[in-house]
């Protein structure tokens, strides 16, 4: 196995090369701390105001895309092989404004100004990718930005006058893409990625069979795949994680495909990534991962990750289940495959064994017999977590229930399926009443806390209704039945 | 303009000068990321950092602290405790004495600071900090107003306003409905963060840079702490990300830890707490429990209203005092009540200081005036508008306020009109129910909220300012003021001022930081008076130039001082023009001061809080604004679908800025009011500390249609600077619309019989809460 001590990426028009990195550095703080590259800010330090955007360039397949990414939960470890791109890039080397900034200084598009390089970076790379953008694509887009000044109408103007500032044949990434590709494909020499011992120790593996054998000698090693959750252990809670391993740039991991009605994600698979796929087969999981985070944290946080965390307000797991998914977990060259609601023992413990890794999910995709349905509710509707989500795959054969899987998330200590509001359902005529009658039964699953996203009364009764919508919308009737920003597509 | 450039003498116009829509003087450094931020700004070498160490319990007295592990931590350098404040451990910007910079022996909110780390690094520092092992004796804490109860302990005098006999005529009214309103804080969220940056100098001198509202103050308590004179602390800022109230106060703790530790290792000290610390351990916009009682009659006029405003101050007075006066002070709104009773009630609570939040109080007392119209309306099945309409104030009659000022400039009336058609209101009230008769799980509701709010300090006395001119012999101009910039667009709206003032070129003007060097004893940038006070003493600093620029063309050209006119970029001496630039070097030659120190002090403004009575106003400024918002009755969940506003600034000095203060404004008036939700745990912690729990508006928030216009035909019946009218703080209450719409959904449910008495902030969860309650009244049979 060859090895190397030293990470090497792009920085702007430069190449890095670092070898005394630690494994909790954040990329915010070495571009402002070590690299003085200002421009960046820090608003919160966990990946929800936007204030720290960049755009991280990867080669897949030999194509260079970027994305925007919150540098504050960043680590360097995750750069390897990478472009990353500040908000000084952009200015033209005559000092003109590159047409985003034009736009936003033209529109007034900021205020106190201190959120506004974060949004230059967001609305970049929606622009580089989408430059006639609808009114849904720049609010997606912007869902990971907080401003606090102007109320956004100006931002959202600018952002739909950009492409009159000039197109992107004009961009300075355009310009030097070419060259970008062949420096970072220059970089990909195939080597793991050591630096460091204990404390200060971090892994970039070579190939997921590299990480496998990584585990097995280092099965204490926190793996790293986004960091939208690991970073804020070390931002806010200052925890050590190395040994610390970056799968992120795994290309197999970042497979999807489909295969006999069986979608399998691998365990690096962005939601970004997922969306495109997911959205056109099970249209109801896009709409979620619509409402995962923000774009940044889109951009970074995978599937995988989501479930590997355990957390009881993942947003995945709950769908996943109701869909029948299994999990593929992996130690060394041994695989085994359980069905997900298995992996969710109980509050903060799964059944991962040490050394042992997410490979990949797989996700039934639903037939024509079955309604599949999630919905998430949640204080602030876009870039916020859970209060609860249900998730709804139920099968009607003749006006009776023949199956019903059911799962929700924020109800319980994990992923939860209501089992006794399901067994209420099956066997029974698909009608008001039997739902009603099954609404009694959630009593007996869950008993909610209450929190700072919502009471326990709320939750419950929130979960009920849910269940009430799905059945209002299985009967026909072009009364809506949920509140919503955009037309139907 | 450089030097070489032809003059163009014939122009008929300044570029930038008042009422231009100039955009904001860093927009293009904002998006590039020059502008720099106080944690921006180089290092000088050996700069070291500062964490607070925050108490973890609410109430408690200390037993003991033991940092030693605290100053044995990699990269500590020092540690201080409340006896290392070297002049008193105070910064009540009260003047209370009730506020330590670091808490000593006692604890009285979780989160409050006990002691501070100074470390080579600012990683090294916050680590540091985790490792103190502190001794509590916990006692029991007050968290919630309600814990507090009525008659708790108040933090600061309460007042009362009073105008006739409230009681008798509640009693005599022939309907009453006497309830219980929860309004909540909020959380400023400016982007930046507090941050305090200290660079010690000669003698007992140090330079503070402070991201605050309030040089002036943060000067004299970094010099109290320091037990210095306030002649050695200079206190300067460029630029804040973000203020909004947060920064009138909140930034002398930050200040006076840096230069207390500057001083005591004779080296720079920066502090920039973590989003965490920042929301923990600094004031929020007062939650407030408002009582209310009005009586009124069939035709929804109000005959009498008794109100007790209890607001959860926090453990200091902090600007409690004044902020509670300002709620009472807008318990009106833009309504006539014939009788009226309002008492504040300043609670102590084991909690963080509450503080400053545009409006100051104002908000919260208005929302107390407009649940009562939604009462009146609701009993009596009346549309809200009607009843808004019904009781506003007359302009000959009916015009007194609580406070006993005469309202001069009443405007209310046209705003509401010409929204309410603009909008068509009346139409698609009329759609709004046909949509509710047919659609059972989907509700829309539909509100037209006005706002008038006062314009000045209450407190008389900070309602002057002071302005540095400078002109260049090249004939640019060098501008200074009190005010701050947080992003509201100040420097650029006096800039234009001093621009037509000399008739030159907005470019010519640079715009300066402020500092307590440079113009002393200024008031916070806040209550809205941002514009109005420099935007004055300004163009007086400049008139008194342009004053001695005139004196000495008359007697150095000989024409009359009736024949010199500054025309756009030159000057008209008799019969000859001359660029302004020759005319300043003339004036140089001839020994004319080209400096003038600038002042300004509001007119007509008196009050006697004793009395209750008085002129706390110079004027009001008035909008409104129409919401409709869709609402899901099975989870609560809701949308905004559209909002008209219509608000009047006056003669806006820029428009553009303007309009930007409106929209934002409103934006952040929803969020309190919506999904902005403040919730401490049993322990007393703020469990709402970061973005993640604590949720402000996104994009994807905003109206759906939203538009916004500024009144075309207002102008400041006072002579303000160029009869503008402040913009700060009103259109935060324009939000007030939305919560209302809300209510008309719900309210819809129970076919608009019943008030659903809505608390806020109205999240999903209340607003499904309130639904259900709507539903169990109607099958209770009770409407």
């Amino acid at each position: 196995m060859k090895t190397r001590n030293e990470l090497r990426f792009l920085l702007n028009g430069q190449a890095v090369a670092l070898a005394d990195v630690r494994p909790d550095e954040t990329l915010l703080d070495f571009l402002r701390i070590k690299r003085r590259l200002i421009g960046t800010k820090e608003g919160c330090a966990e990946g929800d105001c936007g204030a720290c955007t960049v755009l991280v360039g990867r080669l897949q397949d030999g194509r260079l895309a970027y994305e925007s990414v919150n540098a504050c939960i960043r680590f360097l470890g995750s750069l390897d092989g990478c472009h990353v791109v500040t908000v000084e890039h952009l200015k033209r080397a005559d000092g003109g404004l590159h047409p985003v900034q034009q736009a936003l200084v033209d529109h007034h598009g900021s205020q106190c100004g201190f959120c506004t390089p974060g949004f230059v970076m967001s609305l970049y790379a929606l622009w580089m990718r989408d430059a006639q953008p609808s009114d849904q694509a720049i609010e997606k887009a912007l869902q990971g930005n907080l401003c606090r000044c102007t109320g956004y109408e100006p931002i959202v103007r600018a952002a739909r006058a950009i492409s009159s500032y000039g197109d992107a044949s004009a961009d300075p990434l355009a310009a030097e893409r070419d060259a970008v590709i062949a420096s970072l494909a220059a970089m990909k020499d195939g080597a793991r990625v050591e630096i460091g011992t204990g404390r200060e120790r971090l892994v970039v593996p070579a190939s997921a069979d590299d990480l496998a054998m990584v585990l097995e000698v280092e099965p204490q090693a926190t793996i790293v795949a986004g960091a939208t959750d690991v970073g804020l252990w070390v931002t806010k809670f200052m925890r050590d994680i190395a040994p610390a391993v970056f799968i992120g740039g795994l290309d197999a991991l970042h497979a999807i495909s489909e295969e006999n009605g069986v979608i399998n994600i691998g365990a690096g698979v962005s939601y970004t990534e997922a969306f495109g796929h997911l959205s056109a087969r099970i249209p109801p999981l896009g709409a979620l991962i619509d409402r995962i985070g923000g774009e940044q944290v889109r951009n970074m946080g995978t599937v995988g990750g989501n479930i590997a965390n355990g957390s009881p307000i993942g947003d995945t797991p709950p769908p996943l289940i109701a869909l029948g998914a299994t999990l593929t977990l992996r130690k060394g060259t041994v695989r085994r495959t359980m069905p997900l609601e298995d992996f969710f023992i109980d509050y903060g413990k799964q059944d991962r064994a040490a050394g042992e890794f997410v490979e990949a999910v797989h996700v039934p995709v639903p037939d024509r017999a079955t309604r599949f349905a999630v919905w998430k509710i949640s204080k602030r509707r876009d870039e916020d977590i859970t209060a609860v989500l249900g998730a709804f795959n139920i099968a009607i054969a003749d006006g009776v229930v023949t199956g019903a899987r059911i799962a929700y998330g924020g109800m319980a200590a994990t992923p939860k399926r209501p089992k006794a509001v399901e067994a209420a359902l099956v066997g029974q005529a698909w009608t008001l009443e039997t739902i009603e009658q099954a609404l009694a039964a959630f009593e007996t699953d869950f008993t909610p806390i209450s929190d700072a996203r919502a009471t326990a009364d709320y939750r419950m009764l929130a979960a009920k209704n849910l269940l009430r919508r799905f059945f209002l919308e299985g009967v026909e009737g072009h009364v809506p039945l949920q509140v919503s920003r955009y037309e139907a597509a | 303009m450089t030097k070489h450039e032809a003059l163009d003498l014939a122009k008929a116009k300044i570029a930038g000068g008042v009422a231009t829509d100039q955009k904001h003087d860093s927009a293009h450094k904002h998006v590039t990321g020059e502008a720099v931020y106080i944690d921006d700004m180089g290092e000088p070498a050996g700069t070291l950092h500062a964490c607070l160490g925050l108490a973890q319990v609410a109430h408690a007295t200390i037993r003991s602290m033991d940092l030693s592990a605290v100053r044995a931590a990699p990269g500590v350098i020092d540690v201080l405790t409340g006896s290392d404040v070297p002049g008193v451990n105070d910064i009540s910007p009260a003047g209370l004495h009730d506020e330590p910079v670091l808490a000593e022996g006692k604890v009285q909110f979780f989160g409050q600071p006990i002691f501070a780390v100074i470390a080579e690094t600012r990683e090294a520092a916050r680590r540091a900090c985790r490792l103190a092992k502190v001794d509590y004796a916990e006692e029991p804490a007050l968290i919630d107003l309600a814990d507090a109860g009525p008659s708790g302990k108040l933090v600061t005098k309460p007042l009362t306003l009073k105008r006739g006999n409230a009681a008798e005529a509640i009693a005599a009214a022939p309907r009453r409905i006497k309830a219980q309103m929860r309004v909540g804080g909020q959380d400023h969220f400016y982007l930046e963060g507090q941050i305090a940056f200290a660079i010690p100098g000669e003698d007992s001198d140090v330079t503070v840079y402070s991201s605050t509202q309030h040089p002036s103050e943060v000067q004299h308590m970094v010099a109290h702490a320091l037990g210095v004179a306030s002649h050695a602390v200079t206190v300067e800022v460029r630029r804040m990300g973000g203020g909004f109230g947060g920064k009138e106060t909140q930034g002398n703790q930050f200040a006076a830890i840096a230069a207390i530790a500057a001083k005591r290792l004779n080296r720079p000290v920066k502090i920039r707490p973590d989003r965490d610390d920042d929301m923990t351990a600094t004031g929020k916009r007062h939650d407030f429990l408002i009582d209310y009682e009005v009586g009124f009659d069939d035709d929804g006029n109000i005959l009498g209203v008794d109100f007790t405003y209890a607001a959860r101050c926090g453990f200091s007075a902090d600007l409690s005092g004044p902020v509670t006066d300002r709620a009472l002070f807008h318990c009106d709104n833009a309504y006539f009540y014939p009788a009226v009773q309002a008492t504040s009630v300043p609670l102590y609570t084991n909690t963080v200081s509450n503080t400053a939040f545009r409006g100051f109080g104002g908000p919260q007392g208005m929302v107390g005036a407009e649940r009562i119209i939604d009462e009146v309306a609701l009993a009596l099945g009346k549309d809200p508008l009607e009843i808004r309409k019904r009781n506003f104030y007359g302009t000959e009659t009916r015009n007194v306020t609580p406070y006993h000022q005469t309202v001069e400039d009443n405007v209310a009336g046209r705003v509401v009109a010409e929204l309410e058609e603009s909008a068509a209101y009346a139409r698609r009230r009329r759609e709004i129910d046909a949509f509710n008769a047919n659609s059972a799980i989907v509700k829309r509701g539909l509100a037209l909220t006005p706002v008038k709010f006062g314009i000045s300090f209450t407190a008389t006395h900070f309602n002057q300012a002071g302005a540095l001119v400078h002109v260049y012999t090249d004939g640019s101009v060098h501008l200074n003021h009190g005010g701050t910039e947080m992003g509201q667009g100040l420097y650029v709206k006096v800039a234009q001022v001093v621009a037509e003032e000399f008739q030159i070129d907005i470019d010519q003007v640079k715009i300066t930081a402020t500092t307590t060097g440079k113009v002393p004893n200024t008031s916070a940038t806040a209550a809205s008076s941002g514009s109005d006070l420099n935007g004055m003493a300004a163009q007086n600093g400049a008139r008194q130039i342009k004053s001695r620029l005139v004196d000495f063309a008359a007697e150095h050209f000989e024409v009359p001082k009736d024949q010199i006119v500054f025309l756009p970029g030159r000057v008209r001496v008799g019969n000859q023009e001359i660029p302004f630039a020759e005319l300043i070097r003339k004036a140089y030659m001839a020994r004319v001061q080209l400096s003038a120190a600038g002042f300004y002090k509001t007119p007509k403004i008196h009050w006697d809080r004793d009395k209750g009575q008085g002129r706390p106003f110079y004027y009001f400024a008035y909008g409104a604004a129409c919401a409709e918002v869709s609402v899901d009755t099975l989870t609560g969940e809701y949308m905004v679908e559209r909002v008209d506003i219509l608000h009047e600034t006056g003669r806006s000095l820029n428009r553009a800025i303007d309009i930007g203060q409106i929209e934002g404004g409103f934006i952040q008036g929803m969020g309190w009011l919506t999904t902005e939700e403040l919730v401490w745990d049993g322990k007393g912690r703020l469990a709402t500390h970061a973005p993640s729990t604590y949720k402000i508006p996104l994009a994807s928030d905003r109206p759906k249609i939203f538009n916004v216009t500024l009144a075309d035909w207002a102008e400041n019946t006072e002579p303000t600077v160029h009869r503008s009218k402040a913009v700060g703080e009103p259109p935060l209450m324009l939000g007030m619309s939305v919560l209302h719409a809300l209510s008309d959904a719900v309210a819809s449910v129970a076919e608009h019989k019943a008030c659903p008495r809505l608390d806020t902030p109205a999240t999903p969860e209340r607003v499904l809460m309130a639904v259900e309650r709507m539903r169990a009244g109607m099958a209770a049979g009770r409407t």
